[in-house]
Protein backbone atom coordinates (compact mmCIF):
# COMPACT_ATOMS: atom_id res chain seq x y z
CA UNK A 1 0.00 0.00 0.00
CA UNK A 2 1.39 3.40 -0.90
CA UNK A 3 -0.32 6.29 0.76
CA UNK A 4 2.10 8.93 -0.47
CA UNK A 5 3.17 9.75 3.05
CA UNK A 6 6.46 11.11 1.79
CA UNK A 7 9.90 10.25 3.02
CA UNK A 8 11.28 10.29 6.54
CA UNK A 9 13.23 13.36 7.71
CA UNK A 10 15.16 13.57 10.96
CA UNK A 11 14.65 16.79 12.88
CA UNK A 12 17.30 18.73 14.81
CA UNK A 13 16.35 21.75 16.89
CA UNK A 14 18.50 24.48 18.39
CA UNK A 15 16.80 25.66 21.56
CA UNK A 16 18.77 28.89 22.04
CA UNK A 17 21.21 30.86 19.89
CA UNK A 18 24.70 29.54 20.55
CA UNK A 19 23.67 26.01 21.49
CA UNK A 20 24.14 22.99 19.22
CA UNK A 21 21.25 21.54 17.21
CA UNK A 22 19.93 18.47 18.95
CA UNK A 23 18.02 15.55 17.48
CA UNK A 24 14.42 15.53 18.64
CA UNK A 25 12.51 13.14 16.36
CA UNK A 26 11.35 12.77 12.80
CA UNK A 27 8.59 13.81 10.41
CA UNK A 28 7.20 12.65 7.09
CA UNK A 29 7.14 15.12 4.19
CA UNK A 30 7.15 15.15 0.41
CA UNK A 31 9.86 17.83 0.09
CA UNK A 32 12.20 19.98 2.12
CA UNK A 33 9.89 22.98 2.55
CA UNK A 34 7.12 20.73 3.80
CA UNK A 35 9.60 18.92 6.05
CA UNK A 36 10.73 22.08 7.78
CA UNK A 37 7.16 23.35 8.23
CA UNK A 38 6.02 20.01 9.63
CA UNK A 39 9.02 19.98 11.96
CA UNK A 40 8.07 23.45 13.21
CA UNK A 41 4.46 22.41 13.85
CA UNK A 42 5.35 19.10 15.49
CA UNK A 43 8.43 19.98 17.54
CA UNK A 44 8.30 23.70 18.39
CA UNK A 45 4.72 24.38 19.50
CA UNK A 46 6.02 26.00 22.71
CA UNK A 47 8.79 28.15 21.27
CA UNK A 48 11.37 25.41 21.90
CA UNK A 49 13.43 26.44 18.93
CA UNK A 50 15.46 29.26 17.39
CA UNK A 51 16.54 27.13 14.43
CA UNK A 52 15.60 23.80 12.83
CA UNK A 53 17.52 21.42 10.59
CA UNK A 54 15.79 18.64 8.68
CA UNK A 55 17.83 15.88 7.07
CA UNK A 56 16.53 13.02 4.90
CA UNK A 57 16.83 10.02 7.21
CA UNK A 58 18.50 7.95 4.49
CA UNK A 59 21.32 10.51 4.22
CA UNK A 60 22.46 9.82 7.79
CA UNK A 61 25.31 7.37 8.22
CA UNK A 62 25.70 5.97 11.70
CA UNK A 63 28.17 3.72 13.48
CA UNK A 64 26.93 0.19 14.01
CA UNK A 65 26.30 -1.02 17.57
CA UNK A 66 28.01 -4.41 16.97
CA UNK A 67 31.30 -2.73 16.23
CA UNK A 68 31.37 -0.07 18.91
CA UNK A 69 34.06 -1.91 20.84
CA UNK A 70 36.69 -1.82 18.14
CA UNK A 71 35.33 1.37 16.59
CA UNK A 72 35.87 3.51 19.68
CA UNK A 73 38.82 1.50 20.98
CA UNK A 74 41.59 3.83 19.71
CA UNK A 75 40.55 6.46 22.28
CA UNK A 76 40.47 4.12 25.26
CA UNK A 77 44.20 4.01 26.07
CA UNK A 78 44.90 7.69 25.57
CA UNK A 79 44.20 9.04 28.98
CA UNK A 80 46.93 11.63 28.41
CA UNK A 81 44.31 13.51 26.37
CA UNK A 82 42.65 14.46 29.64
CA UNK A 83 43.99 17.21 31.94
CA UNK A 84 43.73 14.94 34.99
CA UNK A 85 46.62 12.85 33.57
CA UNK A 86 49.17 15.51 34.49
CA UNK A 87 50.83 16.18 37.83
CA UNK A 88 51.09 19.80 38.72
CA UNK A 89 52.89 21.09 41.84
CA UNK A 90 50.48 22.05 44.57
CA UNK A 91 49.80 25.73 44.94
CA UNK A 92 50.30 26.67 41.29
CA UNK A 93 47.45 28.87 40.10
CA UNK A 94 45.48 29.26 36.87
CA UNK A 95 46.51 25.90 35.46
CA UNK B 1 27.54 -12.83 16.20
CA UNK B 2 25.38 -15.78 17.20
CA UNK B 3 22.01 -15.20 18.81
CA UNK B 4 22.89 -16.60 22.23
CA UNK B 5 25.73 -14.13 22.62
CA UNK B 6 23.58 -11.23 21.38
CA UNK B 7 20.82 -12.25 23.77
CA UNK B 8 23.34 -12.15 26.63
CA UNK B 9 24.48 -8.65 25.71
CA UNK B 10 20.84 -7.53 25.52
CA UNK B 11 19.95 -9.10 28.89
CA UNK B 12 22.97 -7.48 30.53
CA UNK B 13 21.94 -4.07 29.21
CA UNK B 14 18.41 -4.48 30.53
CA UNK B 15 19.74 -5.62 33.93
CA UNK B 16 22.09 -2.64 34.15
CA UNK B 17 19.23 -0.31 33.25
CA UNK B 18 20.83 0.76 29.95
CA UNK B 19 18.57 1.95 27.16
CA UNK B 20 18.07 -0.13 24.04
CA UNK B 21 18.52 1.92 20.85
CA UNK B 22 17.05 1.25 17.37
CA UNK B 23 20.12 -0.38 15.81
CA UNK B 24 20.88 -2.59 18.83
CA UNK B 25 20.10 -6.27 18.56
CA UNK B 26 16.87 -7.13 20.39
CA UNK B 27 14.76 -10.29 20.75
CA UNK B 28 11.89 -10.54 18.26
CA UNK B 29 9.29 -10.58 21.02
CA UNK B 30 10.69 -7.41 22.58
CA UNK B 31 10.39 -5.71 19.19
CA UNK B 32 6.88 -7.08 18.62
CA UNK B 33 5.68 -6.06 22.08
CA UNK B 34 7.00 -2.55 21.65
CA UNK B 35 5.65 -2.10 18.14
CA UNK B 36 2.24 -3.13 19.42
CA UNK B 37 2.42 -0.92 22.49
CA UNK B 38 3.88 2.21 20.86
CA UNK B 39 1.62 2.07 17.80
CA UNK B 40 -1.47 1.58 19.95
CA UNK B 41 -0.33 4.47 22.10
CA UNK B 42 0.03 6.58 18.93
CA UNK B 43 -3.41 5.54 17.68
CA UNK B 44 -4.88 6.50 21.06
CA UNK B 45 -3.50 10.01 20.74
CA UNK B 46 -4.92 10.36 17.23
CA UNK B 47 -8.35 8.84 17.94
CA UNK B 48 -8.36 10.79 21.22
CA UNK B 49 -8.64 14.00 19.20
CA UNK B 50 -12.16 13.04 18.12
CA UNK B 51 -14.20 13.17 21.37
CA UNK B 52 -12.74 16.59 22.17
CA UNK B 53 -12.93 17.85 18.61
CA UNK B 54 -16.66 17.42 19.08
CA UNK B 55 -16.71 20.43 21.44
CA UNK B 56 -14.29 22.90 19.83
CA UNK B 57 -17.04 24.77 18.00
CA UNK B 58 -19.25 24.80 21.10
CA UNK B 59 -16.75 25.80 23.79
CA UNK B 60 -18.44 28.24 26.18
CA UNK B 61 -15.86 31.03 25.81
CA UNK B 62 -13.02 32.10 23.56
CA UNK B 63 -10.54 31.20 26.31
CA UNK B 64 -11.89 27.67 26.58
CA UNK B 65 -11.94 27.31 22.81
CA UNK B 66 -8.34 28.46 22.47
CA UNK B 67 -7.23 26.01 25.17
CA UNK B 68 -9.18 23.10 23.70
CA UNK B 69 -7.72 23.76 20.24
CA UNK B 70 -4.21 23.78 21.68
CA UNK B 71 -4.86 20.56 23.57
CA UNK B 72 -6.24 18.72 20.54
CA UNK B 73 -3.31 20.01 18.48
CA UNK B 74 -0.91 18.64 21.12
CA UNK B 75 -2.56 15.25 20.85
CA UNK B 76 -2.00 15.24 17.11
CA UNK B 77 1.64 16.07 17.80
CA UNK B 78 1.93 13.34 20.42
CA UNK B 79 0.56 10.81 17.95
CA UNK B 80 3.30 11.85 15.54
CA UNK B 81 6.11 11.57 18.14
CA UNK B 82 4.91 8.07 18.89
CA UNK B 83 4.52 7.01 15.27
CA UNK B 84 8.09 8.09 14.65
CA UNK B 85 9.28 6.17 17.73
CA UNK B 86 7.49 3.04 16.45
CA UNK B 87 8.99 3.50 12.98
CA UNK B 88 12.49 3.16 14.44
CA UNK B 89 11.54 -0.47 15.12
CA UNK B 90 11.05 -1.15 11.44
CA UNK B 91 7.31 -0.79 10.91
CA UNK B 92 6.14 1.80 8.37
CA UNK B 93 3.63 4.56 9.01
CA UNK B 94 1.41 3.07 6.29
CA UNK B 95 1.35 -0.33 7.98
CA UNK B 96 0.38 1.20 11.30
CA UNK B 97 -2.43 3.24 9.80
CA UNK B 98 -3.62 0.19 7.89
CA UNK B 99 -3.69 -1.81 11.15
CA UNK B 100 -5.72 0.91 12.86
CA UNK B 101 -8.23 1.14 10.03
CA UNK B 102 -8.65 -2.62 9.69
CA UNK B 103 -9.24 -2.97 13.44
CA UNK B 104 -6.14 -5.12 13.91
CA UNK B 105 -4.49 -2.51 16.15
CA UNK B 106 -6.40 -1.23 19.15
CA UNK B 107 -6.48 2.19 20.77
CA UNK B 108 -7.44 3.16 24.31
CA UNK B 109 -11.01 2.01 24.95
CA UNK B 110 -11.83 5.28 26.76
CA UNK B 111 -12.24 7.06 23.43
CA UNK B 112 -15.17 4.85 22.53
CA UNK B 113 -17.33 6.71 25.03
CA UNK B 114 -19.33 9.73 23.84
CA UNK B 115 -18.78 13.33 25.01
CA UNK B 116 -22.33 14.42 25.79
CA UNK B 117 -21.87 17.70 27.64
CA UNK B 118 -19.29 20.46 28.07
CA UNK B 119 -18.44 19.01 31.48
CA UNK B 120 -17.07 15.97 29.66
CA UNK B 121 -14.20 18.18 28.43
CA UNK B 122 -13.41 18.78 32.10
CA UNK B 123 -13.70 15.10 33.01
CA UNK B 124 -11.50 14.04 30.10
CA UNK B 125 -8.73 16.51 30.89
CA UNK B 126 -8.80 15.78 34.60
CA UNK B 127 -9.37 12.01 34.61
CA UNK B 128 -8.43 10.67 31.18
CA UNK B 129 -5.33 12.81 30.77
CA UNK B 130 -4.62 12.31 34.47
CA UNK B 131 -4.62 8.53 34.03
CA UNK B 132 -2.61 8.79 30.81
CA UNK B 133 -0.01 11.00 32.51
CA UNK B 134 0.37 8.53 35.37
CA UNK B 135 1.11 5.80 32.84
CA UNK B 136 3.39 8.05 30.79
CA UNK B 137 5.44 9.27 33.73
CA UNK B 138 6.22 5.62 34.40
CA UNK B 139 7.06 5.09 30.71
CA UNK B 140 9.66 7.88 30.74
CA UNK B 141 11.91 5.23 32.24
CA UNK B 142 10.99 2.52 29.75
CA UNK B 143 13.94 0.56 28.34
CA UNK B 144 13.54 1.58 24.68
CA UNK B 145 15.31 4.90 24.01
CA UNK B 146 13.07 6.50 21.36
CA UNK B 147 9.91 5.59 23.31
CA UNK B 148 11.38 7.00 26.50
CA UNK B 149 12.39 10.25 24.81
CA UNK B 150 8.92 10.66 23.26
CA UNK B 151 7.42 10.15 26.73
CA UNK B 152 9.61 12.85 28.28
CA UNK B 153 8.39 15.36 25.69
CA UNK B 154 4.78 14.28 26.03
CA UNK B 155 4.77 14.48 29.82
CA UNK B 156 6.21 17.98 29.71
CA UNK B 157 3.46 19.10 27.34
CA UNK B 158 0.58 17.29 28.95
CA UNK B 159 0.78 18.80 32.38
CA UNK B 160 -1.48 21.62 31.21
CA UNK B 161 -4.04 19.16 29.85
CA UNK B 162 -4.92 17.81 33.25
CA UNK B 163 -4.95 21.21 34.93
CA UNK B 164 -7.27 22.77 32.35
CA UNK B 165 -9.67 19.84 32.81
CA UNK B 166 -9.69 20.22 36.56
CA UNK B 167 -10.23 23.94 36.14
CA UNK B 168 -13.32 23.30 34.00
CA UNK B 169 -14.65 20.87 36.62
CA UNK B 170 -13.98 23.16 39.56
CA UNK B 171 -15.66 26.14 37.87
CA UNK B 172 -18.75 24.05 37.05
CA UNK B 173 -18.81 22.50 40.52
CA UNK B 174 -18.85 25.99 42.05
CA UNK B 175 -21.52 27.22 39.62
CA UNK B 176 -25.32 26.91 39.52
CA UNK B 177 -26.97 23.67 40.73
CA UNK B 178 -27.43 22.66 37.09
CA UNK B 179 -23.75 23.23 36.33
CA UNK B 180 -22.69 21.27 39.37
CA UNK B 181 -25.03 18.43 38.38
CA UNK B 182 -23.48 18.45 34.91
CA UNK B 183 -19.99 18.12 36.41
CA UNK B 184 -21.12 15.31 38.70
CA UNK B 185 -22.75 13.50 35.78
CA UNK B 186 -19.51 13.71 33.76
CA UNK B 187 -17.54 12.32 36.71
CA UNK B 188 -20.09 9.53 37.07
CA UNK B 189 -19.70 8.51 33.45
CA UNK B 190 -15.91 8.87 33.15
CA UNK B 191 -14.71 7.54 36.51
CA UNK B 192 -14.85 3.82 35.81
CA UNK B 193 -13.73 3.96 32.18
CA UNK B 194 -10.73 6.04 33.37
CA UNK B 195 -9.76 3.32 35.85
CA UNK B 196 -10.00 0.79 33.03
CA UNK B 197 -7.43 2.78 31.05
CA UNK B 198 -4.68 1.12 33.10
CA UNK B 199 -5.58 -2.18 31.47
CA UNK B 200 -6.81 -5.50 32.87
CA UNK B 201 -5.99 -6.54 36.46
CA UNK B 202 -2.43 -7.90 36.85
CA UNK B 203 -3.76 -11.41 37.45
CA UNK B 204 -5.33 -11.49 33.98
CA UNK B 205 -2.86 -9.32 32.08
CA UNK B 206 -0.92 -11.66 29.81
CA UNK B 207 1.82 -9.19 28.92
CA UNK B 208 2.60 -7.54 32.25
CA UNK B 209 5.16 -9.97 33.70
CA UNK B 210 7.30 -10.06 30.56
CA UNK B 211 7.03 -6.29 30.06
CA UNK B 212 8.22 -5.76 33.64
CA UNK B 213 11.17 -8.11 33.07
CA UNK B 214 12.15 -6.18 29.95
CA UNK B 215 11.65 -2.92 31.87
CA UNK B 216 9.23 -1.74 29.19
CA UNK B 217 6.84 -1.16 32.08
CA UNK B 218 8.17 -0.17 35.48
CA UNK B 219 4.91 -0.47 37.46
CA UNK B 220 2.00 -2.86 36.99
CA UNK B 221 -1.54 -1.95 35.91
CA UNK B 222 -2.91 -2.43 39.42
CA UNK B 223 -0.16 -0.39 41.07
CA UNK B 224 -0.78 2.55 38.75
CA UNK B 225 -4.55 2.24 39.15
CA UNK B 226 -4.27 2.40 42.93
CA UNK B 227 -1.98 5.42 42.74
CA UNK B 228 -4.50 7.15 40.48
CA UNK B 229 -7.36 6.50 42.91
CA UNK B 230 -5.30 7.76 45.85
CA UNK B 231 -4.41 10.99 44.09
CA UNK B 232 -7.74 11.70 42.42
CA UNK B 233 -10.29 11.07 45.17
CA UNK B 234 -9.10 14.03 47.30
CA UNK B 235 -9.21 16.24 44.18
CA UNK B 236 -12.89 15.33 43.69
CA UNK B 237 -13.65 15.99 47.36
CA UNK B 238 -11.89 19.33 47.18
CA UNK B 239 -14.38 20.66 44.64
CA UNK B 240 -17.39 18.97 46.26
CA UNK B 241 -17.93 16.17 43.77
CA UNK B 242 -18.57 12.54 44.69
CA UNK B 243 -16.68 9.62 43.22
CA UNK B 244 -19.31 7.10 42.04
CA UNK B 245 -18.07 4.11 44.03
CA UNK B 246 -20.06 2.96 47.06
CA UNK B 247 -17.15 0.78 48.24
CA UNK B 248 -14.69 3.66 48.31
CA UNK B 249 -13.19 4.02 51.80
CA UNK B 250 -9.94 5.38 53.23
CA UNK B 251 -7.82 2.60 54.72
CA UNK B 252 -5.79 4.11 57.54
CA UNK B 253 -3.56 1.05 57.94
CA UNK B 254 -2.33 0.96 54.34
CA UNK B 255 -2.59 4.77 53.91
CA UNK B 256 -4.53 4.30 50.72
CA UNK B 257 -8.10 3.85 49.50
CA UNK B 258 -10.05 0.62 49.31
CA UNK B 259 -12.45 0.73 46.43
CA UNK B 260 -14.81 -1.32 44.24
CA UNK B 261 -14.27 -3.47 41.17
CA UNK B 262 -14.51 -2.11 37.63
CA UNK B 263 -16.95 -3.83 35.30
CA UNK B 264 -14.39 -5.87 33.37
CA UNK B 265 -17.07 -7.38 31.21
CA UNK B 266 -17.87 -3.91 29.92
CA UNK B 267 -14.14 -3.30 29.39
CA UNK B 268 -13.72 -6.45 27.30
CA UNK B 269 -16.83 -5.66 25.37
CA UNK B 270 -15.64 -2.16 24.44
CA UNK B 271 -12.24 -3.56 23.43
CA UNK B 272 -13.96 -6.08 21.19
CA UNK B 273 -15.55 -3.18 19.32
CA UNK B 274 -18.95 -3.00 20.98
CA UNK B 275 -18.57 0.27 22.87
CA UNK B 276 -20.96 3.17 22.29
CA UNK B 277 -18.73 4.91 19.72
CA UNK B 278 -16.30 2.32 18.28
CA UNK B 279 -17.80 2.39 14.80
CA UNK B 280 -18.17 6.16 14.74
CA UNK B 281 -14.54 6.76 15.81
CA UNK B 282 -13.06 4.38 13.30
CA UNK B 283 -15.18 5.60 10.42
CA UNK B 284 -14.28 9.22 11.26
CA UNK B 285 -10.56 8.28 11.13
CA UNK B 286 -10.90 6.40 7.85
CA UNK B 287 -12.90 9.23 6.30
CA UNK B 288 -10.32 11.82 7.39
CA UNK B 289 -7.53 9.69 5.94
CA UNK B 290 -9.32 9.14 2.64
CA UNK B 291 -10.36 12.77 2.34
CA UNK B 292 -6.72 13.75 2.79
CA UNK B 293 -5.53 11.49 -0.04
CA UNK B 294 -5.58 14.27 -2.65
CA UNK B 295 -3.36 16.44 -0.43
CA UNK B 296 -0.77 13.68 -0.13
CA UNK B 297 -0.96 13.03 -3.87
CA UNK B 298 -0.59 16.71 -4.70
CA UNK B 299 2.40 17.06 -2.36
CA UNK B 300 4.09 14.02 -3.89
CA UNK B 301 3.41 15.25 -7.44
CA UNK B 302 4.79 18.69 -6.59
CA UNK B 303 7.92 17.22 -5.01
CA UNK B 304 8.50 15.01 -8.09
CA UNK B 305 8.12 18.03 -10.38
CA UNK B 306 10.58 20.10 -8.36
CA UNK B 307 13.09 17.27 -8.54
CA UNK B 308 12.72 17.05 -12.31
CA UNK B 309 13.40 20.78 -12.57
CA UNK B 310 16.58 20.39 -10.56
CA UNK B 311 17.68 17.49 -12.73
CA UNK B 312 16.96 19.37 -15.98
Amino acid sequence: MNNNQGVLWEVFVQTKPGLPHKHCGSVHAADKEMAIQNARDVYTRRSEGTSIWVVPAEAIISSSPEDIGSFFEPANDKIYRHPTFYHVPEGVKYL
Amino acid sequence: METIKLQKIFDAKIDRGDMIEPKDWMPDDYRKTLIRQISQHAHSEIVGMLPEGNWITRAPSLRRKMVLLAKVQDEGGHGLYLYSAAETMGISRDEMIEQLHSGKAKYSSIFNYPTLTWADMGAIGWLVDGAAIMNQVMLQKTSYGPYSRAMVRICKEESFHQRQGYEIMSVLAAGTPDQKAMAQDALNRFWWPSLMMFGPPDASSPNTAQSMRWKIKRETNDELRQKFVDRTVPQAEFIGLTVPDKDLKWNEAKQSYDWGTPDWEEFNNVIKGNGPCNKERLSARIKAHENGAWVREAAAAYAAKQQQKVAA
